[in-house]
Order: C-alpha cells, then sequence, then structure tokens
C-alpha cells in the first residue's frame, strides 16, 4: 500500500511530536536528521502545529512550539506523548530484519538481538501478525568465528592480519588491514578495509579469509580515504578492462542473472549472447570449464585456448591416473 | 493535499484521543475546526475521507453505539490500543534494533522499518541506525512483484502472475497460493502452492515479468504445518554427504576443496590428496571439473567418470 503524501506527513508528525517532547531543545537541524527531512521541512510540519490542540483551542489548549534560537522546544502535547504503535508491516520489518542477524554466530550483537527480539515480539503480539513474520524469511550466509574476530577488531580499531584466498587466482596470500566496516550485501559478509599492502581500499568476502588474527597495532585509514558508495553495488568492472565476448545456449542463460555484463543479445532456441568486461579471467576459466557445452567463447581467443588446454591437461592427469 | 486538512486530521486525532466517551458526528462537526458547515452531504464526505486515512495510518478509530438501539453512532480513539507500548529495551538491545532497521535499504520494507524505527525513538528508545556504523547490512528487493506479493502473504490470498519457468521460455501464466517469501544469495522468491500444478512450487522474484494479481478472496491460504520455506528454496542445502571421495591437489591449488576436507595428505612434490564429503555425484563433479588440471578425483569411479565426461564435452 503507497502512502499517500497526506499519510506520510501525518505520521511522521504522530512520531515527531512525541520525539520532540523527548529531546527538548534539540537544535533543528538533527531532530530533521533524524527523520530525513530538510529543516525547512521540519519547520513546516512545527508551523502547521501551531493551530492544532484540544477541543476549545484557546492558547492553553493548543500544542506549544518554541525555538530558542536554532533549538525547539515542544510543550502541551500530552495526548500524543506517545508515538502511535506499529503498524503490522512496520512489526514485520523490524522482525523478519532482527530474526535473519540473530541467526548469525559470529555476529557480537546476538545476544542483544536475541533479547531485543523476544521483547519487540512479546509487546508487539497485538500488531506482529506472528504467522506473517515467520513467512518472510532472510538468510544470511553464516560467517560465524571470523565475522567475531572482525567485527571486534572494528570496534576496537585495531589492525587485522589476514590470509585471504583469491578465488579468481586460486592463491592464498598474506596481508594487514586496517578495517573500516563490515557490510552485509545480499546475505554475503564482507570487510571493507585499507589493505596495507596495495595502499587501497579493498573489500573481502569473509568466507575466503582463511584465517584473521587482530594485530597489537592501531588500526590507521588514511584521512582521505572514505567508504565507497553501495548505491551501484559491490563490484563494477572498470571500462578499461578486457571485454569477454560469450555464447550461452539456454542452460547457460543463468550467468547472465549472476555477473555484471555490457551488453546481452537474444539469440534463436534460448540463447544469449553476452559481452562482458573481466578484470582478472581465473573465476570466468573455471565458471567456463563448469559450463562445459552450455558455453563457449567468442572472443578473446586466448581465453578459449586456455579454457581448452585446462581441459586437455586434465584429461591427460585422468589417463595417466588409468594407468597407475 | 493541503495544510488545513492536516491540520483537521491532527486536531480530530487529538479530540478523539482525549475524549472519556465516544463522541457524535455532529460533536466532530461542531467542535473540529476546518468541516465543511454549509453542506451536510460535503461535510459527510471529508469526514468519511479523514476516517479512512486516519486509519490507513493504523490509527484505532473504532465506532461504538451510542444507546442500546445501536441507531447513534459515536467514535472514539482508545488510548490503549493507538499508542506504541512500553518495549522495556537496555541500551544494547535497543542498539541491535536500530543495527537490524538497517537491512532494508530499498523498496520492499525499507519505508516500514524507518518508519518503525522513528516510532521506537520517538518512544525513547535509542535505536539509532547510524550509531551502529561498524557493521551495515543490506538486503535489496528491487523486484516489483515483491510488494503485491508480500502483500498476497500477508493477506493469505491467491495470487496469479506471468512466469519464464527458464530463461529461454515465453512467460506462462501461473496461479499460486503464496506460502511466503524467503531471501536467498541475493534473490528473492516466493514459495507456495502452485494452482496448476497441484503441487508446492518456488518462483524466482526476477523471473516474474508483469503484474501479479490477487486472486478471489483474502484469508484462503493456508500454509501446511510444518512447511520449511527455507528449506524449498535451498534444496542443495539438503544434499547429505553419502560418502566420501578422494581428490589430488596441484600444489597450493583447490582452496575451496582443501577447506571442505575431511583430511588431507601431502604427497610428493607438493600435491596432496584430500578426503572430500561426496553427495550428489552431478554436482560433486560440477565443481571439481572448474579446478582444470589441478584437481583429480582418484576415487570413487562414479565421480571420477562423471569429471572425465564433463572434461570430453568442453569445447575444443
Amino acid at each position: 500500500m503507497t502512502a499517500t503524501r497526506t499519510q506520510s506527513r501525518l505520521a511522521r508528525m504522530l512520531s515527531l511530536v512525541p520525539y520532540l517532547q523527548q529531546h527538548p531543545g534539540i537544535p533543528v537541524a538533527e531532530a530533521a536528521e533524524v527523520f530525513g527531512v530538510t529543516e525547512r521541512q521540519l519547520r513546516d510540519d512545527l508551523d502547521l502545529l501551531f493551530f492544532c490542540g484540544l477541543p476549545g483551542y484557546t492558547p492553553g489548549d493548543l500544542i506549544e512550539v518554541s525555538y530558542e534560537g536554532d533549538r525547539i522546544t515542544v510543550t502541551n502535547a500530552d495526548t500524543i506523548a506517545r508515538p502511535l504503535t506499529l503498524t503490522p508491516e512496520e512489526g514485520l520489518a523490524l522482525v523478519v530484519a532482527a530474526r535473519a542477524l540473530a541467526a548469525e554466530p559470529g555476529l557480537v550483537e546476538r545476544d542483544a538481538l536475541d533479547r531485543a527480539l523476544a521483547k519487540l515480539e512479546s509487546a508487539l503480539a497485538s500488531v506482529v501478525e506472528p504467522a506473517a513474520a515467520t513467512r518472510v524469511e532472510v538468510s544470511l550466509d553464516e560467517a560465524g568465528e571470523t565475522l567475531a574476530t572482525v567485527e571486534r577488531a572494528v570496534e576496537a580499531g585495531r589492525r587485522l592480519h589476514l590470509s585471504y584466498h583469491n578465488p579468481s587466482r586460486d592463491e592464498v596470500s598474506e596481508r594487514d588491514v586496517d578495517p573500516m566496516r563490515i557490510l552485509n550485501m545480499d546475505g554475503r559478509w564482507y570487510l571493507e578495509g585499507w589493505c596495507r599492502r596495495v595502499e587501497d581500499v579493498r573489500l573481502f568476502r569473509l568466507d575466503r579469509v582463511v584465517s584473521a588474527v587482530a594485530l597489537p597495532d592501531a588500526a590507521a585509514v588514511p584521512a582521505s580515504v572514505e567508504p565507497r558508495s553501495l548505491a551501484e553495488g559491490l563490484y563494477r568492472p572498470a571500462p578499461s578492462d578486457p571485454l569477454v565476448t560469450l555464447l550461452l545456449d539456454r542452460e547457460a542463460r543463468w550467468v547472465a542473472d549472476y555477473y555484471p555484463y555490457e551488453t546481452v543479445e537474444e539469440l534463436p532456441g534460448g540463447g544469449v549472447r553476452l559481452d562482458l568486461r573481466v578484470h582478472d579471467d581465473g573465476w570466468l576459466r573455471r565458471l567456463l570449464l563448469r559450463l562445459g557445452p552450455h558455453a563457449s567463447v567468442v572472443a578473446p581467443a586466448s581465453l578459449a585456448a586456455a579454457v581448452a588446454s585446462a581441459a586437455r591437461e586434465a584429461l591427460a592427469a585422468y589417463a595417466e591416473l588409468g594407468e597407475d | 493535499m493541503s495544510a488545513r486538512k492536516l491540520e483537521r486530521l491532527v486536531n480530530l486525532l487529538l479530540m478523539l484521543l482525549s475524549a472519556r466517551r465516544p463522541v457524535t458526528v455532529e460533536q466532530i462537526r461542531d467542535v473540529v475546526p476546518g468541516y465543511d458547515h454549509g453542506d451536510y452531504e460535503s461535510f459527510r464526505r471529508q469526514f468519511e475521507r479523514d476516517k479512512e486515512e486516519l486509519r490507513d495510518l493504523g490509527v484505532p478509530l473504532e465506532t461504538e453505539p451510542l444507546d442500546g438501539w445501536g441507531d447513534e453512532v459515536g467514535y472514539r480513539i482508545p488510548r490503549s490500543s493507538y499508542e506504541l507500548p512500553a518495549i522495556p529495551l537496555e541500551p544494547d538491545e535497543a542498539a541491535a534494533v536500530g543495527l537490524a532497521a538497517r537491512l532494508w535499504q530499498s523498496a520492499g520494507l525499507a519505508d516500514a522499518s524507518r518508519s518503525a524505527l522513528l516510532k521506537l525513538r520517538a518512544a525513547g528508545i535509542e535505536a539509532d541506525p547510524v550509531a551502529s556504523a561498524a557493521v551495515e547490512p543490506r538486503v535489496a528487493a528491487r523486484e516489483e512483484s515483491f510488494e503485491p506479493l508480500l502483500a498476497a502473504v500477508r493477506a493469505a490470498q491467491a495470487v496469479s502472475f506471468a512466469y519464464r519457468p527458464s530463461y529461454a521460455d515465453q512467460p506462462v501464466v501461473r496461479t499460486i497460493e503464496p506460502w511466503g517469501l524467503v531471501h536467498r544469495h541475493g534473490k528473492w522468491y516466493v514459495v507456495g502452492h502452485d494452482r496448476d500444478r497441484s503441487a508446492p512450487r518456488v518462483f524466482r522474484l526476477s523471473r516474474i515479468a508483469g503484474a501479479v494479481s490477487p486472486v478471489g478472496a483474502p484469508g484462503v491460504v493456508e500454509v501446511p504445518e510444518g512447511a520449511n520455506l527455507r528449506g524449498m528454496v535451498a534444496p542443495f542445502d539438503d544434499d547429505p554427504a553419502t560418502g566420501t571421495a578422494y581428490v589430488r591437489l596441484a600444489p597450493g591449488a583447490a582452496w575451496d576443496v582443501r577447506r571442505a576436507a575431511l583430511s588431507v595428505t601431502e604427497l610428493d612434490g607438493g600435491w596432496a590428496r584430500a578426503e572430500v564429503p561426496l553427495g550428489d555425484v552431478d554436482r560433486f563433479a560440477e565443481w571439481m571439473v572448474g579446478f582444470g588440471p589441478d584437481v583429480v578425483v582418484e576415487s570413487p569411479a562414479p565421480a571420477r567418470d562423471a569429471v572425465v565426461a564433463r572434461l570430453r564435452a568442453v569445447p575444443a
């Protein structure tokens, strides 16, 4: 259900009034940030309250909004001193999210989440549809002990030593990382940090961390470094990365769903021709071996040759095995 | 939308919340500023719309008979059902709720989770989503079908939609009784009883083409006792090992396999032999073939033969 503008504004005001009563003298800018509106919008909302109050509508009945410089205080609004209770959809949103995170054994907040969930569910029993809340499930990958170590390091501002498996090259590298934050994007856990070996920001998938150890050193992320924006997804191929063209039959079409590509062209028979930019083609070689007859490489020829020769070499190893 | 209308709504709400007994529609018209005092019909239309606006927000605006015959009704908003109940969260619990609320980032339940958090904070619960900045969870629900399907799940109502069973196929209209929505590895799925197949089925939201339409009355969908939604979406998780395989690993290669191994024995020249749990042979072969010459499956024979067959099928 899409709320009308009147509804969303009214809903905001019914939370804003109790919030301001809880925080007398709060700066306008701070309240505007909490509510995700501009200062102008917040002042408009408050101006409107000027004419609101209890029947009689004498000065003593009206909600009182006073400014002291940039600070606001709301009084005489006892009738709505508490916010409106949650809607079933709001209850669902909180409970499903809390359950998803509470299922992660490595999360430092897990215990607090469990306790919070129990309290939310009991206090909101009348609004949270218990059946509906179990019918929306978000399952996050389990990161366990690695997550616990990494999260403690982030909180303590400590440097980490990682043994990290690079799946594309199938090798484990050793590096010191100054952790910035932990992300879970669409179910997968990542550490974002300043990698001291490459002197750049890197994302590390926690399920590829072979071991993580917190070092005694304090983390030192250069002041100019900003966490990357996640709006576009985690991995964006660079325009300078080499272009690969694949033919995928209908059995292998799913690849287009999982990997970012440049262009896709439908082919008769249900296949596609896919152009994608690939920085390091190790993962793609492995994928092509797995897809077997369902995928072929149009370009570059070197990739096609590499995949074919990997298959030939492997077959030779099996032939040798048979002779043992 | 006008400021006058908002004022009227706030004043109506305050009147009904503070009234000791149900108030009549005439009292409302006389007292609350902003109603039409000329034309009664136009006032009734205003009032009916206002009631709907408040109820849509979740305000418990109730109707009660004022006399024994039920001829005249009054309106009220019981404070006990209006107000957010006390939720005695400790500071760390409040922070954990703030963290959880960040999960919904775009569309889907993002608005609901944002407004829920504001209500908690308005009640003095310090569930600041930004304070717990060390961990940022994000689950997107970009598919347009998410919201109508969620509504159908909550309403226990059947739906129909056009669906591409595999990418190549033309969309086919399917009618299902939705049991629930499951998110896994970045994809949303709807699980339910497929009326056309008379069997439980899983559908990926990204393959739903076009609109999701409700079918029939709400309240008819029954979720079978013990239905494991997550289990239905992830049949691969239920691929129990039925035996073990022995595989030879090139020096330093196939870290994934080493991690899954029950044991690893060092061989000559840096090679190693790993004992790996083996479930479905074809799935196992698909995994192993990706490593090319770096992994050689020694036994059992069916797993080895499956890899060899796959290698032979790779375009030369």
